[in-house]
């Protein structure tokens, strides 16, 4: 998994609430059997008209918006489904981090194993960093994984939360799959147990 | 100490605890589809890793399925075969139990699993789909995980968590006539936000749950994810066991003693902490219709449609984009609003009392829609609906009768909206576009739906049932 350590870049205002995966990814686009390749199709609907031409009132048509790295975002965004296409896609188009009040669960876990940093602030600071974004290429936006801090434009530091766990994983681009095998005799025994007191399981 | 049910399953599955509260927790089923299993198994292949317990592992195609009775012949679609095929090879090569396309006990993965008696209490369940809290009606701890932890999970058989908060929703007294499940589950949405359950998981109880059937249970649960919950869970009781029993791979002999015993303790306890609590009277929930494009844009059939100056914050301008896309005016009467298509079916409401329910509105009534279409959860689904003559009243009020799969509820599949159709459906998402690109969708119950392809507007179903009687 790629490191996060830190980004510094503009961002993308979106301040509609409850952006959910169907928005943020399509399900058309979920037939494919890779990871990669998402980008284009990132927010299909909102982005490109009925024969496919770019809709350039949408954020991320804009000429300031095209590489943004960072969006700053209304409640509880990536609401609905599990797919981890959605943040497949917003990584494949540059975004690594995402700032909102709030993130529904299942899309929140999945950034973390994508080495993608969603980030939770309360309203009166992501309105801050949302009136920064509006801005565009004119304020560029810095997180510090390590200090757990975002830094608007204009030089406001912001603190953030982050499980200790997942911060470690993420500063070190560690991958779930291997730290668990290392327990894998601790699995054995928990399975030994549960089968003999649970064995219609 | 006194514990929630959602914390004895915990500490039942428990494998090992950091001191930061990085949980290791052992999953007793796995549950996987096509759509979101391609990228685990490669990377599972690439590590030249094996699926750790493929005995609790079972996968099923539903998303990409088409629903035709040609299907036999194969999918058309390219993209969606090779999804499909893929999962074939995937399931064979490492070994996991598997239903393909053309066997009588495929279905919708969250249908399928309870009916063949994967899914038990006490359980923990994960598949990489967030409506696995549907499974959370049988008091097993289920839930939606992404690709990567799916490939976590075939790997290790765990899954890394933090425990979730303790939310619990009582509702109380009995529901009046027409009132169902699903209505119950809107309502609750409707009430706490998609939001609302973030960070929880949500135990839902009180008489009115207690008195819903098993299917019932199953599609309060199936929504607890629209709730923003992890999970949902309702404890299990006679009921349950009822259903159980006799399943397939349901324990048998001095096993399922031994199974009734542990699963009677499965409740929460006197005095447990709750760290959130929401209580709905059934007597106030009435039959309930969405507006707009979020399953909490849900309103009782008898209102309007709102003004969205009469949100705040983000909410007005959501409100604003939601009419726009559904093509409503705010003051008009939900009851006006006319229709085009109508959707029964999906892991919500695509089970036998489903169909029971909207075969009782459609006898000896026709359809007054462009289309309408019925799509059962799973095979054996059909075959029952069939044998009960519940088919042939749906094929004689104008339906499309089909095969199982997710059909219309997300649109992977041939079966979508046009742009601007308006459907009235029994899935549990109205996002922009889920039922395909400009579709409209209103949610309801599996009644409410069947009333209204009758009519072609949404339909008070306490008025049609009046008429019935
Ligand atoms: S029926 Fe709909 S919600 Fe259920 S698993 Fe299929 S696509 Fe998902």
């Amino acid at each position: 998994m790629e490191k996060f350590t830190t980004l510094t870049g503009v961002a993308a205002p979106m301040p509609l609430v409850n952006i959910d995966t169907d928005m943020i990814i399509p399900k058309q686009f979920l037939k494919t059997i890779q990871r990669s390749g998402l980008g284009k199709n990132l927010f299909d609907e909102m982005r490109y008209d009925d024969q496919g031409r770019e809709i350039p009132d949408f954020v991320l048509n804009q000429p300031a918006y095209r590489n943004a790295k960072i969006l700053i975002a209304g409640d509880n965004f990536g609401c609905g489904s599990s797919r981890e296409h959605a943040p497949w896609a917003l990584a494949d188009f540059g975004i690594r981090a995402i700032i909102s009040t709030s993130f529904a669960d299942i899309f929140y876990n999945n950034c973390f194993k994508n080495g993608m940093l969603p980030i939770v602030l309360p309203q009166d600071q992501v309105d801050v960093l949302m009136e920064d974004a509006r801005k565009g290429e004119n304020a560029r936006i810095a997180i510090d994984l390590e200090s757990q801090t975002v830094t608007s434009a204009d030089g406001h530091e912001f603190h953030f939360d982050i499980h200790p766990f997942t911060k470690h994983c993420l500063l070190n681009g560690l991958d779930d799959i291997g730290l668990t095998l290392e327990k894998v005799s601790t699995i054995d025994a928990f399975e030994k147990q549960a089968s003999q007191a649970r064995p219609w399981v | 100490m006194p514990k929630t049910l959602y914390d004895k399953i915990w500490d039942a599955h428990l494998v090992h605890e950091d001191a930061d509260g990085t949980a290791l927790l052992y999953i007793d089923r796995h549950l996987v589809h096509e759509v979101t299993s391609p990228q685990a198994f490669e990377g599972l292949r690439m590590a030249g890793r094996k699926v750790r317990a493929p005995e609790k592992t079972i996968a099923v195609p539903d998303h990409n399925v088409p629903t035709t009775p040609d299907r036999e012949h194969g999918i058309e679609n390219e993209e969606s075969r090779i999804q499909v095929e893929a999962l074939d090879s995937n399931a064979r090569e490492f070994g996991v139990h598997y239903y393909p396309v053309n066997d009588v006990r495929q279905g919708i993965v969250h249908i399928v699993g309870p009916e063949q008696g994967w899914t038990l209490p006490g359980m923990t369940v994960v598949c990489g789909d967030s409506h696995t809290a549907t499974h959370g009606a049988f008091g097993a701890l289920a839930h939606g995980i992404g690709t990567s932890e799916v490939e976590h999970v075939l790997a290790t058989q765990t899954l890394i968590q933090k425990k979730s908060k303790n939310m619990k929703v009582e509702i109380t007294g009995s529901l009046p006539p027409g009132v169902t499940a699903k209505d119950i589950t809107l309502s609750v949405i409707g009430a706490t936000g998609t939001a609302g359950g973030t960070g929880h998981v949500i135990e839902y109880c009180g008489q009115a749950i207690e008195e819903l059937s098993m299917e019932g249970r199953m599609t309060v649960c199936n929504m607890a994810i629209e709730g923003g919950a992890r999970a949902g869970l309702i404890a299990p009781d006679e009921k349950t066991f009822a259903y159980v029993k006799g399943r397939p791979h349901a324990p048998k002999g001095a096993q399922w003693e031994a199974a009734l015993e542990w699963w009677k303790t499965l409740k929460s306890d006197e005095g447990a902490h709750w760290d959130k609590v929401v209580t709905l009277k059934a007597e106030d929930i009435a039959p309930v219709v969405t507006w707009g494009t979020s399953p909490e844009d849900v309103l009782p059939i008898t209102d309007v449609v709102p003004d969205p100056e009469s949100f705040s914050g983000g909410k007005v301008e959501a409100a604003r984009r939601a009419l726009d896309y559904m093509g409503l005016k705010a003051g008009t009467r939900l009851k006006d609003i006319e229709i085009d298509t109508v959707f029964i079916g999906s892991c919500t409401n695509g089970r036998i009392e489903d169909l029971r329910a909207a075969a009782e509105i459609l006898k000896g009534r026709k359809i007054a829609v462009k289309r309408a279409m019925i799509v059962p959860g799973s095979g054996l689904v059909r075959a029952q609906a069939e044998e009960e003559g519940l088919a042939q009243i749906f094929i004689d009020a104008g339906f499309e009768w089909r095969l199982a799969g997710c059909s219309m509820c997300l649109a992977m599949n041939p079966d979508q909206l046009a742009p601007g159709e308006r459907c009235a459906a029994t899935s549990n998402r109205n996002f922009e576009g889920r039922q395909g690109r400009g579709g409209r969708t209103h949610l309801m119950s599996p009644a409410m739906a069947a009333a209204a392809a009758v009519t072609g507007r949404l339909t008070d179903i306490r008025e049609m049932m009046a008429e019935t009687a």
